[in-house]
This record gives C-alpha cells, structure tokens and sequence, in this order.
C-alpha cells in the first residue's frame, strides 16, 4: 500500500483482522516518509508485517518511476530503522526452499540444514553430510520475493505503459466500476509477465496494449486460489489470496483507492488444493 | 486585424488562404441573401482562421465551445468576453454580439447538399457542445464576396499569425495537419464557381476526412480531438503530454457513457444500497411506543451485550482488530441479537473468514431454564455406517430370486455412536449465533458431536461462506459447513481461550480430589482477582491458564464409554461387557484439566505454541500484553490489569507444519470366505462346456438310436 495514504488504506485491508497497532502506525508514517527522502524513491509501498516467533518484520518497498523496475526491499523490527535487503536471486529462493516452519523474528538467526553432498576427492565419491547455514535474512529475501511474484496484485487501469519503455502510474485511473470489480479477470499481477505470451493471437486481439500488459488472476493455478469478497456493505472488494494466506487487496470501486498488505506467517499453504 | 464590417459589401476579412475562391464567391452570394448576420459573422471568421493556425487559438475554440455549450443563443457577454480576448492578438476589431442561433439557419437554407456532413454538425449542436467547425462555417457563411481582397488582407496577417502565434511541431501550411473549415457545401443556386487552389483543396479534404462519421459512431475524429483539447484546458493537470493516452480514452469512454441523470438510479449500485438500508435498520433504536426515557434506563441498566468497542480499542492496541467502524456495526448487531434471543451472557467470538462471505460468530448462553429450540438432527454419524454396508452387501451375492442362497450377513458393524455432550456442558457449553454481515440475520448453530469433531480433525478445508454448503472431503464429514463450521469452533475455543492466572477458580462445592476420571468442569470468577502485571503476564507462559476444557480424542470433553449399554456417563477403567464382537477394551482418555497453566502446552517442533509481547515497546507502563497463538494462527488474547479477552479472526484452521495428508481410502475388504453354504466355482470354460454339449448331444441321439432300435424292434416283433 502506499505510503501516501497510509492510514486509509490500513482501514480498509482490516477486514482480514490483521493490522497495525497506532504506535506502529505513527512510527511508519515518520519512517516512510524519511526513507522516501534518503533513497530517492519515486513511491514508497508499506509491503506488511511476517510474523516471526519473537518479532516481527516489517517490510516496506521503494519504487523508481518505472512501476515494474525492480524494488529495493528494506525491512525494520521497530518500523523506526530500516535496512536494505539485498536483490533477490535464483540460488536464494533454492536454498531457503528447504527452511520450513515460522519465521523466528531474528534477522541473524541461522537455520541448520543438513544435507548430503557429494564430495570428490582424487578418484573416490562420496558423500558427507553437510551442515549448510541459511541465513534469516536471505529466507526473508527470497520468501517476500516470492509472494510479491505470486499474488502481488494491482487492478486493470492502474498502470499504463508507454512506447518509450517505463511503465507509469494512471493519473486518470479512476477505479474499476462494480461490475468489474467483482471478477478476477481485472485485476493483475504486479510483476513482469509471464504468460502474456502464451495467449491465442485471438485472445491478443482483444487487449489493449497499453493497459493489458500483465498477466491476470484468472488463470492461476490452482483455480479458485483466491477469495473475492465485497466487504463494508457492498463498497469495497477485497481478494485475499489462499495460497499465501495473509495476502489481502482492497480495491474501493469508484475510487482510486486500491492496495495490497500481506500480514502472515511467511509460509506458503501448500496444501490450498485439499483445501478448496 | 480586419476593420470594423459595416456593412455585408467587401469588407477586408482575413480568410484563410486555403479558401477557394470558388467558395467565398458563393458565400458573397450567401452573404447578400443574410446581411444582418454578416456583421456578427465576420470576427468570428477572423479569429476562427487565427484558431486554426495558431496554438493560441486553442483558447478561442475553448471560448467558442463554451459559447456553443450554452446553446444556440449566446449572451453577449460570453461573445464579448471572446472577442477581447482575441482583440488583443487581433489588434482591435470590434466584435458586435454574436447571435448564434442564426448559424444553424444558413446550413438549411442551403438545402444542406452534403446532408451528412450536416447531421454530423447539427448533432454537436445539439448536444450544446460546440464544434469549431461549426463556427467556422457559420462563419465561412458570411465571408465578403471579394475573395481576392480577402486574400490580400490574409497574406498581411500571416505575417502577424507567425510572430505572434505558438506554432504547434507542425507546419502551418501542410494541408494534411491542419484544421481548416471545409466546405459546407453550399452550393449556390446558381454557381459560377471558379478552380479552387490545389492547397485549398486539400486543406478542405483533410478536414472532411476528420469530419467523416461512420456508421456505427456517430462521433467523429474531429470532434473528439475537440472534446479532448476542451478537457485538457478545463482540468489543466500537470504534464499533459504523459497524460495524453489516458486522457484520450478517459474522453471516448465518457462520449459512450454519458453520465445517468439524476431521476434514474446506477443499477450497478443496487446492492450497495440494500445493504446500507439495511445497516440502516441497525442505528434506528427500536422505538416502542415512544417510551424514550424508561428505554434509556433499562439499557444504562446491565445489559447482556458485550462492550465491543472496548474490546476492539484493546485489540487495537495488540495489532490485530477490525476496522472501528465494522467494530461498531458488529456491536449494534450484537445488541439486535441480545434483543431478539433470551440470551444470558454474549460475547463477540470472532469472525471466520470464507471464501465468498464471512461469518461473524457471537458466542452466547441462553437464560436459565429456556427452552432451546428443535434442532435438525439428521443422522449423518450414521450415513457412514450405511454407505459401507450397502457396500458390503453388493460384494456377496445379490441373487434375490433363489431363496436357497441366502444372502450371507456382513460381519461388518459401525462403530458405536458416541453421544452427543449435554446442552451447557463441555463442548456444548455455549451456543452459537453466526452471521454473514451486521444487518443480516444471525443463524443459530446447531451443537456438536464428537463424530464431528473428530472428522474435523482429520480434513482441512476452507469454508465458503454459505452455512448449507456440503463439505466434500475424504474422510467424509458428517454435516453441511454449518456442523464443521461448529466444530472448529469448538475446537479453536478449547484450544486458545485463555485468562490470566487467578481470574478463574473453581468453585467450592467440588471435592478437591478428581472423581471418576471427570476433572472440574465449572469455574467461577474469582472476585479477589487482583490483576497481575503486564510484565509478568509476558514473561511467563505460567501465568495464563486455559478456561475452557480440552477436548479428549474422543470428541468430548468428559470421557464416555461407548460400549455401555447404560445411559451413564461416566465410567471408570475398562469395561469388558459386549466385547464378544472382537473389539478392544476402551481405555478412558484423560486429558489436562481445567485451569492448566500454558507452560504445560505443548510444543510444536520445537516452537512455543504461544507468543507474547507488549502491545507498545515504547511505553510499557500503559501498555497490553498480547498472546498469540502460533497452534492457531489468528487466535489473540490481550490482559491488562483486571481486564482480558480473547477473539479469534482468522480462516479457521490449525498450523500444522507438515504438509496435510488426506488419509488413504480404506483397504478392499475380503470377499466371502467359503463355506459349504457359500462355495465359489470357477465357471466352465467355453471349451468345456462345448464338450459338456457336445457329450450330451451325443448321449441324447445314442438314446433317440436305442429307442429307435426298439422301436423298429418291437415294430418288427409286432410284424412278425
């Protein structure tokens, strides 16, 4: 959500139960707003909160103009002092696959793994147990990466692209009407696609190139991962997603208010197809 | 710029140079036929040329829409307000008050030869929004019969137009870019029209190419091009230039969907009105009989509803809460179920998210001694029991026809039904009210079974949102959502309701020793209860206890023995009666008793099952202490001083860190086994019973051979 509209936006994604408590609050709005200065920052996004076993996390992104650039990640366990999460890589994501259960809430905590590892010495092969140490902080790197490319949301109209390359925010973007809001075909990913390509030429006739340039919610896998409810007597929609639970968007149709938290344990719901 | 048009003879104009002079001739002609309009024309012609060329025009044109925006009749203020604006750029042409209504007239007093080109200009008209070209032609109308001279008087003012007009990026004199008013098509009656000027043509052209409208729009590039400036310079927004896409399908979206007026409701907005009349319903006090002030009395007087907002402020304060307003809602929802029910104590449970609705549970006790209505028990414990019968019967023998099989019996037999708990006792101990929103109605949920409770642990499913909705899910679960939405109630209230230590005792009456296996099962508050310091409320899991029993594996709370035949609860050690059928001794199932500490939770691989802080690290003295379940995500509870609650808002299922495994489809069951009453045969192969034919066949001619014998026998005996 955006820092701008920080307080709004918090009462709008209540719904789901999770929020913030006001000292949280206010000290985010100070901190948001410092950071915005020191990195530059087109926009500044309060990405949400991951439960740890003894703190928690708070996450906030920065963005440059162009919307679909890379964000920097900064986390903070007081929402006062925030650092700088490094790039998530390919080799992170691997490596912290094999971390289950919650997160502890210390960013210098290190998980053990065991694993078996070949070792070659002249012409013998073995094996030997390895003891490999993951990092906290690279398992919260590569698990806020994660999410962000699985159900960071952001509705139909929001963002257009340009011919000359960056993508921008939709100053004109007025919200969706109600009758779009209610399907999951108008809103989308917020990352780069992945599947825009794999569309028949004749879906491709229909888009619009300059608004349709993201994958939509309504072919993911599985179908029906998320929950698209009205909340607040028929005024705000609310997707929740059910594969990382603790994902919640709100969209205020009409407006332009739209924006996603995710406040959870970090942990993927694997077991969403029994589930639904 | 031009000089003052006294009068509709040869007036220097400043046409633009693409005119023909074919066309102005017929508009002096034009001109005659109108002389009073002519004069109101003529500016309006000179400044329309100065729109066209020049960026500055744009201001005009905006003028000008507004004059058309107001319809036909202009004031002459508007007019005036326009002309000065130009007179500065003009150099002082007196500009006399425009009458717009003359405009139309022309067209259809020329009889309209390019009747399209018409309709698409009287349309904008119409609809008051004013189409530059219009004007231009209104104007073009009117143009002095001495084209030359108007071309003179043009060539001087291009001189002008270029030092004083912004260009835009293109040139001034490319036909193709460039608006210029074409021709009407007014077509003289009696035309003497000279060769029009090559560029003036193609000006002309381009501009009825903007013009052109198709058949199924009837907007035309033009006018949107028009209607889009018109907005830029109306909201003015910053760096028009990115804005521009946008812009431009914001104006075609609007063209196509004009704005509903006001007698009509949005029907897209329906819904959202329903739902605000009904929350409506809520605010509105019940106002009987006008009795305002003995109303007041009674309800500042103890009421059973629960003070929500002071809960949700508290919750608020541990990071975890409902908006304040939905706080509200829910309270004067509460008091609408307090007012509706004959209810003792409520509480605001919590609130269970779903997959199309939520449900908001409020968890109550009824009045001593009322009656608790029907509930529909359908007897699902026993749809298990039966599917697998029937199962069972089809793998012997269905022949119903032959009466000596006898269909062999089942050896199977559903487990023993183990009873439901009594009404205000262990699992059952309150009731349950849901519902969907505040302002809809609250739905009673019915009580549970252990059968149900004990499937629930073994299935995991999210709920919909509709209380009717079948649970499909292996093991199969006996009820709707509405039973299992009961038993994860149950479960997750045994589970998470916790209070500091000291705010619950037993009660006297009880004998300190456990009897028969039961542990204490009522509390009482404890009015001595002091409150202990939020600090050490943190720092110690010891120091909160659980108020709510535990549930045993067997589905209640209090052990049953379903092998009794008696209708006594509680049993002590193993019974050995009608264990013939081959089923083990029960062992009671013992569970914690009431009021355990949380240090006696247990782990869950390695993790605290609990989590507690501070709600403000950074003023200790006035702040919470917060658990928070981690067996349970979603589950809270907050102490301060004397004061404590829990609440649960959440999707409704344990953590587990493994992944979930559905358990197996049981194995296949065993056929009969044989017996001289039930013997399986392998049936004769075909060549066997081929042979089995064909010996019969045989035996059969040998004996039709016999007898023919005998009888040729006997015939023969009979002959001889």
């Amino acid at each position: 959500m955006d820092a701008e509209s920080l307080l709004l936006s918090l009462e709008l994604a209540s719904g789901s139960g999770q929020g913030l408590s006001p000292d949280r609050r206010a000290s985010l709005l100070t901190s948001l707003t410092l950071l915005k200065r020191d990195y530059r920052y087109d926009r500044v996004l309060f990405w949400g909160r991951i439960l740890g076993l003894v703190a928690d996390y708070y996450i906030a992104q920065g963005l440059s103009e162009d919307q679909l650039a890379p964000r920097k990640t900064l986390y903070s366990l007081n929402c006062m002092e925030w650092s700088l999460l490094p790039p998530a890589t390919e080799d992170m994501v691997v490596q912290t696959s094999v971390v289950k259960g919650r997160f502890m809430g210390d960013p210098s905590h290190e998980y053990e793994h065991t694993e078996l590892q070949k070792m070659s010495e002249g012409e013998k092969v073995f094996e030997e147990e390895v003891v490999v140490q993951i990092k906290e902080e690279t398992r919260l790197v590569s698990v806020i990466d994660q999410i962000d490319k699985a159900v960071a949301v952001i509705p139909r109209g929001a963002l257009f692209k340009t011919p000359f390359g960056p993508i921008h925010v939709n100053r004109t973007f007025e919200g969706l009407s109600l009758s779009e809001a209610k399907k999951l075909s108008s809103y989308f990913h917020f990352r780069e696609p992945v599947e825009l390509k794999n569309k028949t030429l004749l879906e491709k006739a229909d888009l619009d190139p300059s608004l349709d340039f993201m994958d939509s919610l309504e072919h993911d896998i599985p179908k029906g991962s998320w929950s698209i409810q009205m909340e607040r007597g028929n005024t705000l929609v609310v997707l929740r997603s059910l594969l990382w639970p603790g994902l919640t968007f709100f969209h205020a149709p009409r407006t332009k208010n739209c924006g996603y938290i995710y406040v959870g344990t970090g942990e993927k719901n694997i077991d969403l197809p029994f589930m639904l | 710029m031009g000089d003052t048009p006294p009068d509709p003879e040869p007036r220097p104009q400043q046409p633009s140079s693409r005119r023909s002079s074919q066309v102005s001739q017929r508009r002096s002609r034009e001109l005659s036929h109108l002389p009073p309009t002519i004069s109101e024309e003529v500016p309006r012609i000179a400044f329309d040329d100065r729109v066209l060329q020049s960026g500055q025009g744009i201001l005009a044109s905006q003028n000008n829409f507004q004059d058309w925006s107001s319809g036909p009749p202009l004031t002459q203020q508007e007019n005036l307000t326009m002309f000065q604006a130009e007179e500065d750029q003009l150099g002082g042409v007196e500009y006399p008050s425009l009458n717009m209504g003359f405009q139309p007239q022309p067209y259809l007093e020329e009889g309209g030869i390019q009747a399209a080109r018409n309709t698409s200009l009287m349309q904008p008209l119409q609809q008051g929004q004013g189409s530059l070209f219009q004007q231009l032609n209104s104007a073009y109308l009117e143009t002095q019969p001495n084209f030359l001279g108007q071309f003179n008087m043009y060539q001087g003012e291009d001189l002008q137009f270029n030092q004083g007009a912004p260009h835009g990026p293109y040139m001034r004199d490319d036909p193709a870019l460039q608006y210029s008013p074409s021709e009407l098509g007014f077509m003289p009656f009696n035309v003497e029209v000279p060769e029009p000027e090559p560029r003036e043509l193609a000006v002309q052209n381009a501009k009825a190419y903007l013009l052109q409208t198709s058949v199924s729009c009837s907007l035309s590039l033009y006018e949107h091009l028009v209607n889009l400036l018109t907005k830029i310079l109306n909201q003015r927004p910053e760096d028009p230039l990115s804005l521009l896409e946008s812009l431009n399908r914001t104006t075609q979206w609007e063209w196509f969907h004009p704005r509903l007026d006001t007698m009509r409701d949005d029907p897209e907005l329906e819904p959202t009105y329903e739902t605000a009349d009904r929350q409506k319903g809520l605010f509105l006090r019940s106002g009987a009989a006008g009795e305002g002030e003995q109303e007041m009395e009674e309800e500042v007087a103890e009421t059973a509803v629960p003070n929500v907002m002071e809960t949700a402020f508290y919750f608020e304060q541990a990071g975890v809460a409902l908006s304040s307003d939905e706080s509200f809602r829910i309270f004067m929802a509460l008091k609408q179920l307090v007012e509706q029910q004959p209810i003792h104590t409520c509480r605001f449970w919590g609130k269970v998210l779903g997959l199309s609705r939520s449900y908001l549970v409020a968890e109550v006790e009824f009045r001593e001694g009322e009656e608790e209505g029907e509930e529909e028990e359908v007897e699902e414990p026993m749809e298990g029991g039966e599917g697998l019968d029937a199962h069972a019967e089809e793998e012997g023998e269905e022949d119903e026809e032959e009466v000596t099989d006898v269909i062999p019996k089942p050896m199977w037999k559903p487990p023993p039904v183990i009873p439901k708990e009594e009404s205000r006792s262990g699992t059952n101990k309150y009731l349950y009210f849901v519902c969907n929103e505040p302002g809809r109605p609250w739905t009673r949920l019915p009580h549970v079974t252990p059968i149900q409770i004990v499937q629930a642990r073994k299935i995991r499913k999210f709920f919909t949102g509709y209380l009717d909705a079948p649970v499909i899910s292996f093991p199969p679960f006996p009820g709707n959502e509405a039973s299992y939405l009961r038993a994860q109630i149950a479960r997750i209230s045994a589970a998470t309701h916790i209070s500091p230590l000291g705010f619950y005792q037993f009660g006297e009456e009880e004998g300190d020793e456990e009897e028969g296996g039961a542990g204490r099962d009522s509390y009482e508050e404890n009015p001595d209860f002091e409150g202990i310091p939020v600090l050490e409320l943190v720092d110690s899991m010891a120091n909160w206890v659980h108020h709510t029993q535990h549930i045993l594996p067997q589905g209640r709370c209090t052990w049953v023995n379903p092998l009794q035949k008696t209708e006594e609860e509680e049993e002590l050690g193993e019974e050995e009666e009608k264990a013939d059928e081959g089923l083990e001794d029960m062992e009671q199932e013992v569970g914690p008793p009431l009021l355990t500490p949380l240090s006696e939770d247990a782990e869950i691989m390695h993790m605290s099952p609990w989590t507690a802080h501070l709600s403000c690290s950074l003023c200790p003295q006035y702040s919470v202490a917060v658990m928070r379940s981690n067996l349970w995500p979603g589950a809270y509870a907050y102490a301060s001083g004397k004061k404590f609650e829990n609440i649960y808002i959440g999707w409704g299922h344990k953590y587990s860190p493994e992944n979930f495994n559905p358990p197996l489809p049981a194995p296949i069951q065993h056929e009969y086994p044989s017996s001289p009453e039930v013997m399986e045969m392998t049936d004769p192969t075909v060549e066997e019973e081929q042979a089995l034919k064909a010996a019969q066949e045989q035996a059969l001619a040998a004996s039709e051979e016999e007898e023919e014998d005998e009888e040729e026998d006997e015939d023969e005996d009979l002959e001889d």
